[in-house]
């Protein structure tokens, strides 16, 4: 079996995570598709890490996880601040910094 | 037989996907993230990465859906997606992206698809711990303080602020 499979189920992952980005409104659940992304990445990367015969691939995805965890804390951490100042996960309410 | 099983776990991972962005509670979005990080565990011992197959289980499916739950249950769920007329425009427009994205994307994949078998790399835990902790290891150690630093990180934002009016009085501070 080739890797061209796992690259377009990678692709259909990674555009729906997008996309899913783009539509909803819920900061959690942004969160959540930003990481799906990550993961559809890490697919791609072991598919091609068999397709040749190394392992860098691998570490590489090893090493992407630690900062999908780091990324996730630190959302979550921001998200839960925001939320005693403003009461709500609506990013359209979340617009301090916008001009 | 191997293309069957992959044809079926790919499905349930992109059905979990589209359940991810589509449910209305978050609740449902965190479990069908955890049924798609789990199905895409299988699909890294189909290709031969069983020590990442394990690390997606225990850092994805048990660390970071975990977290994400207690997120919700801390903050609990309000309407943020109400739609309204400005919002029904960006709606067809975000779709409209998506699919731009998806196009350019598969265009991409399908120009450069060849048909080689692969090769097996070997992704069995003594084999990443070797090149980790040889080759690889000052950005291992790299990201140990890039831990550290998230940790800190969340704590300090996470921490309610003592001057805060609703701060509960701490018992010994």
């Amino acid at each position: 079996m080739d890797a061209n499979g796992f690259l377009l189920l990678s692709a259909l992952i990674f555009v729906i995570g997008a996309t899913g980005v783009l539509l909803r409104r819920n900061a959690l659940i942004i969160i959540m598709c930003v990481e799906m992304m990550m993961n559809s990445v890490n697919l791609s990367l072991v598919a091609l890490s068999h397709r040749w015969g190394h392992l860098e691939g691998q570490v590489f995805v090893f090493v992407i996880m630690a900062v999908a965890a780091a990324e996730v804390a630190i959302g979550l951490a921001i998200l839960i601040a925001n939320t005693r100042h403003h009461q709500s996960v609506n990013i359209d309410k979340i617009n301090l910094l916008k001009w | 037989m191997g293309t069957l099983f992959f044809v079926a776990v790919g499905a349930v991972a992109l059905a979990a996907a589209l359940g991810v962005v589509f449910s209305r509670q978050p609740v449902h979005s965190a479990l069908f993230l955890m049924a798609n990080f789990a199905s895409l565990a299988v699909l890294y011992v189909l290709r031969d990465a069983q020590f990442l197959a394990a690390a997606q289980v225990i850092i994805y499916a048990g660390g970071i859906v975990i977290l994400i739950l207690f997120v919700i249950m801390l903050i609990g769920h309000d309407a943020a997606d109400a739609p309204d007329a400005r919002r029904r425009v960006l709606r067809y427009a975000s779709m409209a992206l998506g699919l731009l994205l998806l196009a350019s994307l598969g265009l991409q994949v399908w120009g450069r698809r060849d048909a080689a078998a692969g090769i097996a790399s070997g992704g069995a835990p003594a084999a990443i711990g070797n090149e980790l902790f040889t080759r690889y290891l000052l950005p291992f150690e790299f990201v140990a303080v890039l831990l550290l630093v998230a940790l800190i990180g969340a704590l300090v934002m996470g921490r309610r602020l003592a001057a805060a009016p609703d701060a509960a009085p701490e018992p010994d501070a």
